[in-house]
């Protein structure tokens, strides 16, 4: 099922002001309703090939699996096959990296944040591990969906320290979680429904340690209308401010709804219901 | 390189004090890490605790109170230069900021294994000793690269708003219902005109204002020529057309 016309997707990646190369890697297909952007970490070059490890990875399985089962459609195990083809692909594109960091040298100790969104069926799952964010612009609402998986926000969770005071820690690039680094990662999986006219930007820190969500809800509201012209907004506002470090960005806005289409049987069942 | 605390009374340095455990206590009664024999102070009075380079301040409902830059607190996320008072012995907070590797490493993102995380603490302490040693808990992934690891990372500025020195954009509009009428240019964007029809959108960078053509058919027209896709700086008095509607762009003094 083609999602082209249902949604829009852009994308931006940039080294920032201060970085020589670009760490960040970014993925999208409209088509099939995925986004994925991966920021990598690890000496020489060896964090952009985690994060191109996992974008291409992920992005090639991903398109294999889902032409074969929907996304939407549910496995033997009472899953959604999203779920279970996330999982998996997710805890192979880990041990791709981590057996790289292994054998070679010179990548020894790389890993990249990882986040996917699939969007099938008016709805939305997000997979994510680490600081990259997914955000959601409603209306007027503009928030992050995902929670990071840094030590900040366990600082934040346990009450050792507010949202405010976290924006002057100095603890800010320590993540809890990455793909790559051990043999096994637990990515955080969840479902969200969708609403047309609904904008989701997947970002790198560079764009939220940058910029403030407030400046990115407005640049978001003010330019919905050409995503590409708010991505380029988006990374040179980071940049304005400093861009000390790589920023990268995917928006997807929804324009009209797309149920996944379903036999005669489902349907059937569903006028049972 | 941990960070320290300059206890002083009236003005007179008493002894400096790194953070180089977990927990460093502060209170009379002989077993804190750090001791003050004076009746305004009491048995377990405070404590700080320091994870990696942040250090928190808890006051333990001693009976005067806990001060920080003269207001009373409870629980606080100390930042450099905080002045700490017990009665009247006084603690600076000074967490510098490192110059001796370059800003890029410092907010290289880094992943922290939870089970190690005590271990980190006290490998961080133990760094103030001994800067040679690896990091265990940390993975320090700059390793290859025999960069010191970029524990002590400066606080980055939150999103610096552009400076304040260029002066204040402003749109007058000039003919139609709302002539006359004066717009400021105070957010970093601004939209023109009319959603679904034509719309421009100013932006205010560090080193000027631009406008770019946002939606619709026609694009903007400044001083007579029409847009392409890519932004226009604003000189004052440009004249722009949108939707039909003629405004003047200037810079107020």
């Amino acid at each position: 099922m083609d999602l082209s016309q249902a949604l829009r997707m852009v994308s931006r990646s940039d080294a920032g002001m201060v970085r020589s190369h670009n760490e960040d890697a970014v993925f999208f297909n409209a088509a099939q309703g995925m986004a994925i952007l991966a920021d990598g970490m690890g000496g020489y070059n060896a964090g952009e090939v985690a994060s191109g490890m996992a974008t291409t990875l992920l992005g090639s399985e991903l398109e294999k699996a889902f032409q074969k089962t929907g996304p939407h459609q549910v496995d033997v195990s009472g899953k959604l096959h999203s779920h279970s083809v996330l999982e998996a692909e997710i805890a192979r594109a880990n041990t791709a990296i981590y057996q790289a960091a292994q054998s070679q040298p010179q990548y020894a100790g790389m890993g990249t944040t990882l986040v996917v969104a699939l969007f099938y069926d008016n709805m939305l799952t997000v997979a994510h591990i680490g600081d990259s964010r997914l955000y959601r612009l409603r209306g007027d609402e503009f928030h992050a969906v995902t929670r990071d998986h840094s030590l900040l926000q366990e600082q934040i969770d346990s009450g050792m320290i507010t949202a405010e005071d976290a924006r002057h820690s100095q603890n800010k690039n320590l993540v809890t979680r990455a793909l790559g680094v051990d043999p096994v990662v637990e990515p955080e999986i969840r479902d969200y429904d969708t609403m047309p006219g609904d904008v989701y930007l997947l970002c790198s820190d560079g764009l939220n340690d940058m910029v403030e969500d407030e400046e990115i809800a407005l640049t978001l509201q003010a330019l919905s209308a050409n995503l590409d012209l708010a991505a380029t907004q988006l990374i040179q506002t980071a940049n304005d401010s400093g861009g000390r470090d790589n920023v990268s960005v995917v928006l997807v806005r929804i324009a009209r709804e797309y149920p996944a289409a379903r036999g005669w049987w489902a349907r059937l069942l569903q006028w049972f219901k | 390189m941990a960070a320290k605390l300059i206890l002083s009374m009236d003005g007179l340095v008493l002894k400096e004090i790194p953070l180089s455990k977990e927990r460093t206590t502060i209170g009379r009664k002989p077993h804190n890490d750090i001791q003050i024999d004076n009746l305004a102070i009491s048995g377990e009075h405070s404590v700080i605790v320091t994870i990696l380079n942040d250090s928190f301040l808890e006051d333990l409902n001693s009976t005067n109170g806990t001060y920080v830059n003269g207001q009373p607190i409870k629980k606080h996320f100390l930042q450099n230069n905080d002045v700490v008072e017990l009665g009247k012995y006084k603690l600076k907070y000074i967490n510098e900021t490192p110059t001796q590797t370059t800003a890029a490493d410092f907010e290289k993102t880094m992943v922290l294994r939870p089970d190690l995380m005590k271990k980190t603490v006290e490998q961080t302490a133990a760094k103030s000793v001994s800067m040679s040693d690896t990091q265990v808990g940390m993975k320090a992934v700059d390793t290859q690269t025999g960069m010191p690891p970029p524990a002590v990372a400066p606080a980055p500025a939150a999103a610096a708003p552009p400076p304040q020195a260029m002066p204040m954009g402003a749109i007058q509009i000039l003919t139609g219902a709302n002539a006359g009428k004066e717009l400021e240019l105070t957010k970093n964007l601004t939209t023109l005109g009319k959603p679904g029809v034509q719309v421009a959108v100013i932006t205010r960078r560090p080193h000027g204002y631009f406008i770019t053509h946002v939606e619709g058919a026609n694009m903007p027209v400044v001083n007579g020529v029409a847009l392409d896709a890519h932004p226009r700086e604003l000189k004052d008095h440009d004249v722009i057309e949108l939707a039909g509607v003629k405004m003047e762009f200037f810079l107020k003094g």
